[in-house]
C-alpha cells in the first residue's frame, strides 16, 4: 500500500507522550517514524544506547515505551539487542514465543560513530535480524555538546571550540553510512524525517522486515547543540538534504540508490547561516572556511553518485 | 548412574555447558578460558545443543549480548580470563544490578600487566565486588559440579544474581584428571527450564530493563541487590544438598581439611589447596596439629561460618594468590581479618602473596608457613603480617 501519513500516523504510537526529550529535537520524532513503520499486531525489543533518548525515555519508575526496552550501558547496543535476537531465535524454536519480535537498537551518534562502533560492527557483520538505528545529532549532546567524529567540520563544540586560533572542529565528518554498507549487510540506508516522513518511514519498513543486518542512519537535528530556533526542526532537515549535506541514499543488497537529487542544489551557507554552531564562518575573512567546506560537500556527493553509477 | 571420564577442566565445564543445554552462549577467545567456547561451539555445529552460540567481537559484547540474552528471556553462559573479565567490568555491574542470573565460567588467569598468561587469581578477585557470586574449584570435579550448581543458585528467586564458576588457568583448566559426570538427563533435571517472571521476548507483558535510576530509587535498588547476597548463602546450600544427594559429592561454603583440633591453618583459594593437603597430612604424620581451610564460596562471604571454624586456632596464614596493592595484605586476608575481628579475637593472621603469574607453589613453601605458624603459636609474637613466599626479593 503507498505510503499515506494520515493512515501512518493513525496506528499507536510505540513511543509515548510524556517523554522528556526537548522541543525542537529530531531524536523522537525519528525514532516515532521508524517505529509506525512497525506493523502493529508485532512486538518490537527496542534497544538504546546511553543517551539522550535513553535518559530521557526511560526515568525509573516510569517508561515512555510500550514495547519492551532495555538499555545497558553506552558502547553496546549492537551486543545487547544482538543478544535478545538470539534468545528470540531459541525460543522460538522452542515453541515458547508465539507471533513476531522486531529487535530495534538506537544510538546517539557518540554511541554508534564512537563509543559503539566496534560493538554495531560485530552486531552488523554476525547478521542479526536486527536494525540499528544511529540519530545523528554531530556531537555528544547529552554531556554537554562535545565533538565527535560525526560533528562537521568547523562546527563550534564544547571539546572544540572556535576560538581565536583554532577554528572550531578541524576534521572532517567521518561516513559511517558508507563504513556500514562495506559491511555487505542486506539493507543500509541514509535518511532524515523530512516532508511527509516518506522517505523515512519506507526505509525503516525496508530496514525492519529485511531478514539480517540493517543499519540506519538519520539526522537528528539537536536545538541545543546546534544553536536553533526549535520551530526550525523541520525546516533544517530539508537544508541539509537540498544542500546535499546529508544526502538521502540506500544500499540494497550492494547497490546504491540516491533517493533525492535536487533540482537546485543549495550553497552550504543555506544550511549553516540559521546555526549558532557555524556563527564564526560568516566572520569577515573566514570566508575560506565556507568554500572549503562547500568543497567538501561537492566532493562527498560526486562520489555518492558515481557509486550509484 | 554416574559416568568416570577422564577430561581437562576446560573440556569437564563446556560438558557441564552442553548438559545444561543454554539458550545462549556469547564467548571470545582469551586463553587460558578459550576451549570452553570452542568445545561449545563444536557441540552446536554438531547439533548436540539447542543453544544460539553468538561469536562476539570482544569480552565487553560477550557480557553485553549475555545481559540482552538473559533479559531477553534465555538462559545465558559465558566464558573468559584475565584481561577478558577486565573488558567486560562495567557490563557486570550492570548484569548484576539488572538482576541477571548469567554463568560465567571464570578461567583464573594473571591481569595484565605485564602480560602474562599463568595463573593466579588477580581478574576474579578483582572483580569480588561487582555484585556476582562467585564459586571457587581446586580442580576439574569442582568446576564441573560448580558450574552446574551455579544455574540453579543464580536462578534462584530469592537470589537472581550472576554467578561465576572459577577455577584455576592450566593448572585446572588443561590438566587432564579423572572425573564422575553426571547423566545429560539428570543434569537437565537438576537445573530444569528457565522461565523467569518478566522477560524483554514477552509479546503479552512488555517491560523495560535498565532505566535511569535517580536518587529517589537507586539506593533501595542497591539495598535489595545487597539483600540478594545475603539470601545466596543459604540457596548456595540447599543447592549443594539436592546436588549431594544426586552425586554424593559434598559441597559447602568451604572446606575444612582437619580442622576438628587444628591449632595452626591456613585459609586457601583453589588449586593450592590439593598441594597444601598433601603438606597437612605429612604434618599430621609428625603429629603436627595443622589443618587448611579451602574456600569455595567467596562473594557471599561465609563470615560466621570462617568465624566459627576458626575459633580455636591459635595461629592462622591467609594466602593470597593475587596482590591487593594496598601495602596491608591481599583480598582474602583482609576478609578473613574482618571477619575475626570482634568475633574472635586473639587469633594470630599473618598472610602470604603467593604464586604470582603462574610462578610454582612447592610443598616446601608451604611447610615453611606452617613451620612459621607453629612458631608464633609456640612464642606468641607474629612479626611480619604481609609477607610473600616463592618471590626473589
Amino acid at each position: 500500500m503507498a505510503y499515506n501519513l494520515k493512515e501512518a500516523v493513525k496506528r499507536p504510537e510505540r513511543l509515548t507522550g510524556g517523554h522528556r526529550m526537548c522541543a525542537g529535537c529530531g531524536a523522537p520524532v525519528v525514532v516515532r517514524t521508524i517505529l509506525r513503520a512497525i506493523k502493529p499486531e508485532d512486538h518490537a525489543v527496542i534497544g538504546s544506547a546511553t543517551g539522550c533518548l535513553e535518559v530521557s525515555t526511560c526515568l525509573y519508575p516510569y517508561t515512555a515505551w510500550k514495547d519492551s526496552f532495555i538499555h545497558s550501558a553506552f558502547e553496546n547496543a549492537g551486543a545487547t539487542i544482538s543478544g535478545a535476537e538470539a534468545a528470540y531465535n531459541v525460543m522460538k524454536k522452542k515453541g515458547k514465543i508465539k507471533g513476531d519480535i522486531k529487535f530495534i537498537a538506537f544510538g546517539g551518534d557518540g554511541g554508534t560513530y564512537d563509543i559503539g562502533l566496534q560493538s554495531l560492527s560485530g552486531a552488523m557483520e554476525r547478521g542479526h535480524d536486527m536494525v540499528y538505528v544511529c540519530y545523528d545529532n554531530g556531537a555528544y549532546m547529552n554531556t554537554g555538546i562535545q565533538r565527535s567524529s560525526a560533528t562537521p567540520t568547523f562546527a563550534d563544540t564544547t571539546t572544540s571550540p572556535a576560538g581565536s586560533v583554532i577554528p572550531g572542529k578541524t576534521q572532517l565528518k567521518k561516513d559511517l553510512t558508507l563504513i556500514m554498507a562495506n559491511h555487505n549487510i542486506p539493507y543500509v540506508a541514509q535518511s532524515a524525517p523530512i516532508g511527509n516522513f516518506k522517505d523515512l518511514h519506507e526505509k525503516a519498513e525496508k530496514a525492519i522486515y529485511t531478514p539480517g543486518a540493517a543499519f540506519l542512519n538519520v539526522m537528528a537535528p539537536c536545538p541545543r547543540g546546534w544553536r536553533y530556533d526549535t520551530p526550525m526542526l523541520m525546516q533544517i532537515c530539508k537544508l541539509a538534504v537540498d544542500t546535499c549535506i546529508w544526502p538521502l541514499f540506500e544500499v540494497e543488497n550492494g547497490k546504491y540508490k540516491v533517493n533525492y537529487k535536487p533540482k537546485n542544489k543549495l550553497p552550504v551557507e543555506e544550511f549553516l547561516k540559521v546555526q549558532g554552531r557555524f556563527r564564526h564562518m560568516f566572520k569577515k575573512g573566514n570566508e575560506w572556511m565556507i568554500e572549503k567546506f562547500q568543497k567538501d560537500i561537492d566532493e562527498k556527493w560526486e562520489m555518492l553518485l558515481k557509486l550509484e553509477g | 548412574m554416574a559416568k568416570r571420564d577422564r577430561l581437562s577442566g576446560n573440556e569437564a565445564v563446556a560438558v557441564a555447558m552442553r548438559q545444561i543445554n543454554p539458550d545462549v552462549v556469547a564467548a571470545f577467545p582469551i586463553t587460558p578460558s578459550t576451549e570452553v567456547p570452542q568445545y561449545f561451539a563444536s557441540f552446536v555445529a554438531d547439533g548436540k545443543v539447542d543453544t544460539e552460540f553468538i561469536p562476539v567481537e570482544s569480552e565487553h559484547s560477550a557480557m553485553s549480548a549475555c545481559i540482552g540474552a538473559q533479559a531477553a528471556g534465555a538462559r545465558t553462559i559465558t566464558a573468559t580470563s584475565a584481561n577478558g573479565l577486565a573488558l567486560m567490568w562495567e557490563m557486570l555491574y550492570i548484569a548484576a544490578s539488572s538482576r541477571l542470573p548469567v554463568t560465567l565460567a571464570a578461567v583464573n588467569r594473571a591481569l595484565s600487566g605485564p602480560i602474562n598468561i599463568n595463573n593466579d587469581h588477580s581478574d576474579t578477585m578483582g572483580a569480588r565486588d561487582s555484585g556476582w557470586i562467585q564459586l571457587y574449584g581446586e580442580n576439574n570435579q569442582e568446576a564441573y559440579d560448580n558450574l552446574i550448581q551455579a544455574v540453579k543458585i543464580g536462578e534462584h528467586p530469592d537470589v537472581m544474581l550472576p554467578v561465576m564458576d572459577c577455577y584455576d588457568g592450566f593448572i585446572t583448566s588443561h590438566a587432564v584428571e579423572n572425573i564422575e559426570l553426571l547423566e545429560d538427563d539428570e543434569v537437565k533435571a537438576f537445573v530444569g527450564e528457565y522461565n523467569p517472571d518478566f522477560y524483554l521476548n514477552d509479546r503479552e507483558n512488555p517491560i523495560s530493563v535498565g532505566p535511569l535510576d535517580s536518587v529517589s530509587h537507586y539506593f533501595e535498588h542497591k539495598r535489595l541487590q545487597a539483600e540478594a547476597m545475603k539470601n545466596a548463602k543459604k540457596v548456595i546450600l540447599e543447592v549443594a544438598a539436592e546436588f549431594e544427594k544426586l552425586t554424593g559429592r559434598k559441597y559447602g561454603l568451604f572446606e575444612e581439611y582437619m580442622m576438628e583440633d587444628a591449632e595452626i591453618a591456613i585459609v586457601v583459594i583453589n588449586s593450592t589447596a590439593g598441594t597444601a593437603k598433601e603438606v597437612v597430612k605429612s604434618l599430621r604424620a609428625k603429629g603436627v596439629k595443622a589443618g587448611l581451610i579451602k574456600i569455595r564460596v567467596y562473594r557471599p562471604f561465609p563470615v560466621d561460618e570462617i568465624v566459627k571454624a576458626l575459633k580455636k586456632v591459635k595461629a592462622l596464614a591467609v594466602l593470597d594468590k593475587c596482590d591487593s596493592f594496598n601495602a596491608a595484605g591481599g583480598p582474602l586476608f583482609t576478609d578473613v581479618t574482618s571477619a575475626l575481628y570482634g568475633r574472635a579475637d586473639g587469633i594470630k593472621v599473618i598472610n602470604y602473596i603467593y604464586g604470582l603469574g603462574g610462578r610454582d607453589v612447592k610443598t616446601d613453601d608451604i611447610e615453611k608457613v606452617y613451620e612459621r605458624l607453629a612458631d608464633i603459636a609456640k612464642t606468641g609474637s607474629v612479626g611480619e603480617i604481609y609477607n610473600y613466599f616463592g618471590v626473589r626479593e
